[in-house]
């Protein structure tokens, strides 16, 4: 018998030949979708940059929105996404515990699994159109920051529990099994073992929904954000939760659409706050997961 | 030695996962067509050895290796061998079973169809292959019938003759069995060592297992391992009856494990 050479058979050069270009085809994918998303961002910056100062993060927009800074819509935005998440956070988590650790397989269950997946789906117009009709006429909160932010939060709340649910899922069977055979209640087993090893991917899914909840604009704009508000230059807890409020979504559109010789650079320079922040918080949201996972061992 | 030269030889061979040194200057000659155990105590080595023959280790980005391998003569980890082509001629049947989730027909011919162009295969081909690797693992009479139904629906003992029975169209000269039996239970271990008599002498099979009676039953020589070296490798029922290192000595009468 011939020592076989391993060697590349005309067939061997083909498949590789079309190996390289799969491997060409699919980066080309990547490439399609990362370019443009650097191109916006360069673009953005590149248009809004000349604006962007300290002063204008702090100050008041003036003469009709056409001069001046962004801190009242800035500081807006901050009121609702964080008091939206202090909602829905809690309640979307614990809901999620409950649905992942505690509910029976029945009809109900499935009932409220498919309304959890079909809520995710609906549009941010339609949930302001409820927050109008339960928050601000029902249950009288008037067009107030209290009543956009239960609005938002209503809108992340599926998302965050499908997040939360897919971290539970993630922890291993064998860990509960391990648990609950030592006698540890569901509980215990919950709070000393399924938590702290899901915990990051938790905390992942709730901070992504800032970025989203920083951005629309949709939910807020009949329950309780305004075309203007003045509010005292740079000061940190500027509105009560009765108050309407600007917000930097709001901003940006009603600056494009609704103000005449509004300085070009303008509305770019609010969607590069925006988006900043937004990424600000999402680079948190990736450092403290990171730091999670590492002590994580399995 | 035996006259003819033997089928997979190392010299020197080192390999390190990432700084870990899991192999250590493992010199071997196994011989052709008989069968070959690896045995030892967990973490020796002898799986990584096993996935050295065939460069599955690769596949971990952090794998340096240093040292010979030549198998049937040609040194595998010289710049012109295609691991495609070696693959084919170094097949591998796993701790569990792993068809893939496509009828057992579809399942027998994967390896044809993805080492051959589509216009060159022919219906009659397929057909002869299939019924020729099945009768070889003994599966022929009892799946003939059934070649379309999904394979994962088979027993695990048939799912890993199905396996075995995979790589058998390509014609492979080397079958490496990582604990093939560790999934099944005494009559399917049985189906299985009796597979590898019948089909020794045709491939040169190295087996890894952990059961130390299953290395007496079912191998011809036997290598043991330990943190990594070489220990020893000799006929299997002298190692048993009368090994020279007091360590192997120590190992398979149970001492530790």
């Amino acid at each position: 018998m011939n020592p076989p050479t391993f060697t590349a058979t005309p067939h061997v050069l083909r498949k590789l030949r079309r190996e390289r270009v799969a491997a060409l085809a699919l980066s080309g994918m990547v490439l399609a979708m990362v370019l443009p998303l650097f191109a916006i961002l360069a673009y953005l910056f590149v248009k809004g940059a000349p604006l962007i100062n300290w002063a204008f993060l702090v100050t008041n927009p003036t003469d009709g929105m056409r001069a001046g800074g962004i801190w009242s819509a800035l500081v807006g935005t901050v009121y609702l996404v964080v008091i939206a998440l202090l909602v829905a956070a809690p309640i979307g988590v614990l809901c999620a515990v409950y649905l992942n650790e505690y509910a029976r397989e029945s009809w109900l269950t499935r009932l409220i699994n498919l309304a959890v997946v079909n809520l995710a789906g609906v549009p941010s117009i339609v949930h302001a159109l409820f927050g109008l009709g339960a928050f601000v006429l029902f249950a009288g909160l008037g067009r107030s920051i209290l009543a956009a932010s239960l609005t938002l939060a209503i809108m992340t709340l599926p998302v965050i529990i499908a997040s939360t649910k897919e971290a539970l899922n993630a922890v291993p069977v064998s860990f509960r099994e391990a648990c609950w055979n030592v006698g540890a209640s569901r509980w215990q087993t919950i709070w000393r073992v399924v938590l702290p090893n899901s915990i990051s991917g938790i905390l992942t899914g709730v901070i992504l929904q800032v970025s989203r909840t920083a951005g629309e604009t949709a939910p807020i704009m009949f329950t309780g954000a305004v075309f203007f508000k003045k509010v005292a230059d740079g000061a940190l807890f500027p509105y009560a939760l009765t108050d309407q409020c600007m917000a930097l979504s709001m901003h940006l559109y009603t600056v494009t659409t609704q103000v005449n010789n509004a300085p070009e650079a303008l509305p770019y320079a609010i969607a590069v706050v925006l988006l900043g922040a937004v990424l600000l918080v999402n680079a948190t949201a990736i450092i403290v997961r990171s730091y999670l996972r590492s002590r994580k061992k399995w | 030695m035996t006259a003819t030269p033997p089928c997979i030889t190392t010299r020197g061979l080192n390999l390190w996962y990432a700084k870990f040194q899991a192999l250590l200057d493992v010199t071997v000659d196994i011989q052709h067509g008989i069968i070959t155990s690896l045995i030892g105590p967990s973490g020796c080595g002898k799986t990584t050895l096993l996935r050295c023959f065939n460069r599955v280790n690769e596949r971990y980005g952090y794998v340096t290796t240093t040292g010979e391998i030549k198998i049937l003569g040609k040194n595998i980890y010289d710049p012109d061998v295609s691991l495609i082509e070696l693959r084919k001629t170094v097949g591998m049947v796993f701790q569990r079973p792993n068809p893939l989730p496509i009828s057992v027909y579809e399942n027998v011919v994967f390896g044809l169809r993805v080492h051959n162009e589509r216009s060159d295969l022919k219906r009659e081909m397929l057909d002869e292959a299939v019924e020729k690797a099945l009768t070889e693992v003994g599966l022929w009479t009892d799946l003939k019938d059934r070649l379309h139904d999904k394979a994962t629906h088979l027993q695990l003992e048939q799912q890993q003759k199905l396996c075995i029975a995979r790589l058998l169209p390509l014609k492979p000269e080397v079958i490496l069995m990582d604990e093939p039996c560790s999934a099944l239970d005494v009559e399917g271990t049985r189906a299985i060592e009796e597979l590898m008599f019948a089909l020794k002498g045709r491939y040169t099979i190295v087996i890894v297992t952990h059961n130390m009676a299953q290395a007496r039953r079912a191998s011809d020589e036997c290598i043991f391992m330990l943190m990594g070296r070489l220990i020893e490798h000799r006929r299997t029922e002298d190692l048993f009856l009368n090994p020279q290192n007091p360590k192997t000595a120590e190992y398979i009468e149970g001492r530790y494990g």
